[in-house]
């Protein structure tokens, strides 16, 4: 996949506010970059910016390969079995059941696999959720604080799959105020505006 | 394509499950047993008034489900990831619709038939009722899809759909119930009309209502 990512001279405008201007970056295949910074600065409308939820206010993004976006929202229905939940976004992203299953065993999920959706507890729900994006097949991944409510061994879960999914040429865009295990990523930290 | 069908499959399913299409269909038929509570037993005045009945109860059982066609999945973040993958809201709006018809039309078709035994319709009466809600319950469903979009990100949406959805059925009931009776030829070719401008409009209406929804 000939994954790219690039922002330039981005700014956003929300609730009649100025929350970040001017910013720039570019990511090649196999890059990362970690976006930090107090609440309230803009991570998650950056995220949701290069997913195309919503419009710049100036400036412009580039994406190539597909993004796919891991946020607060799990987007899986609560009364199906989770594999089954899965495979509904997996179809739409022309995968088959290989797909899901990779991304299950990827999180740790398998033998969760047929129990459902509302079931989940809080960090299975994350993982769930990251299950989805691992599972989507997109170059471009945006991870709003995609660590939240994961336990050491979710979290060293998920530094692998970021890992793996950077070794295949992907690109990985997180928004997170903890730490995650990103080895060589660049990081942006976003200052609240004046 | 992919993307459309599995749209369909998936809303088409949802509404067929539990919490779906049953209440309406129970609340459909529950107007139709009331009415003759109401008027006596008077086969004639039933029989006369009865097709309105239906198109009356028909209106109020597709208010019902206007709450489930589009807040859960806005909540829950399923529409947010439809535009992560670049499936443009008209095409969500295209198949919600399409689901909800199929999901709405036929079992409202199959209920009529009790109901116009409830309300002594002849055969004839019930043959035109039939096909006015074969031609009126498109409208219906995109008029659904179309408010349920618009009140999604209102709380306590259910009235304010209600208000929104009842004057621009208006043409439907008119035309629709004025498709039984003796004049009915011209009357059935005005229903259609309606509904095929309601479902020609709502998917773009519905479309900017989701995009509504994200700011």
């Amino acid at each position: 996949m000939s994954a790219r990512l690039a922002v330039e001279a981005l700014s956003c405008l929300r609730g009649g506010r100025i929350l970040f201007k001017g910013l720039g970056f570019t990511l090649q295949p196999g890059e990362a970059l970690l976006l930090t910074g107090p609440n309230g600065v803009g991570k998650s409308s950056l995220l949701r910016i290069i997913a195309g939820l919503l419009p710049a206010f100036s400036g412009h993004v580039e994406t190539s390969g597909g993004s796919a976006l891991a946020d607060e929202h799990m987007a899986l229905d609560p009364r199906l079995p989770l594999a089954e939940a899965l495979g509904y976004w997996a179809r739409i992203d022309g995968g088959d059941h290989d797909t899901v299953v990779d991304a299950l065993a990827a999180f740790d999920l398998t033998r969760l696999a047929e129990v459902p959706v509302r079931m989940l507890s809080t960090g299975q729900r994350r993982r769930a959720t990251l299950a989805r994006v691992h599972a989507a097949r997109a170059a471009i991944w945006l991870l709003d604080e995609p660590g939240n409510g994961l336990d050491a061994a979710s979290l060293a879960l998920l530094a692998e799959a970021m890992a793996a999914h950077r070794a295949k040429g992907g690109i990985i865009l997180a928004a997170s105020h903890q730490m995650l295990d990103l080895p060589g990523a660049a990081s942006l930290t976003l200052e609240a505006a004046a | 394509m992919t993307a459309f069908f599995a749209i369909l499959k998936r809303d088409l399913r949802l509404s067929l499950g539990a919490g779906g299409i049953g209440l309406p269909i129970a609340f459909f038929l529950l107007v139709a047993t009331l009415y003759p509570f109401a008027i006596g037993p008077d086969g004639a005045l039933l029989a006369r008034t009865g097709g309105g009945v239906i198109w009356v109860a028909a209106l109020l059982a597709a208010l019902l489900p206007i709450d489930r066609l589009i807040a859960p999945d806005a909540e829950s973040g399923v529409l947010d990831q439809y535009a992560v993958r670049g499936i443009g809201e008209e095409a969500v709006a295209t198949a919600k619709i399409a689901a909800h018809w199929l999901g709405f039309g036929p079992p409202l078709m199959l209920a009529a038939l009790p109901a116009a035994a409830l309300l002594r319709l002849d055969g004839e009466t019930l043959a035109a009722v039939e096909l006015g809600l074969l031609v009126g319950t498109p409208g219906l469903a995109a008029l659904g899809v179309m408010v349920a979009s618009l009140t999604a990100g209102v709380r306590r949406s259910g009235a304010l759909g209600g208000l929104l959805m009842l004057p621009l059925a208006v043409p439907l009931i008119i035309f629709g119930a004025g498709s039984i009776g003796d004049f009915g030829g011209g009357a059935l070719r005005f229903l259609a009309a309606s509904s095929l401008l309601l479902v020609a409009i709502a998917p773009f209406a519905a479309g900017a209502g989701i995009r509504a929804l994200r700011e």
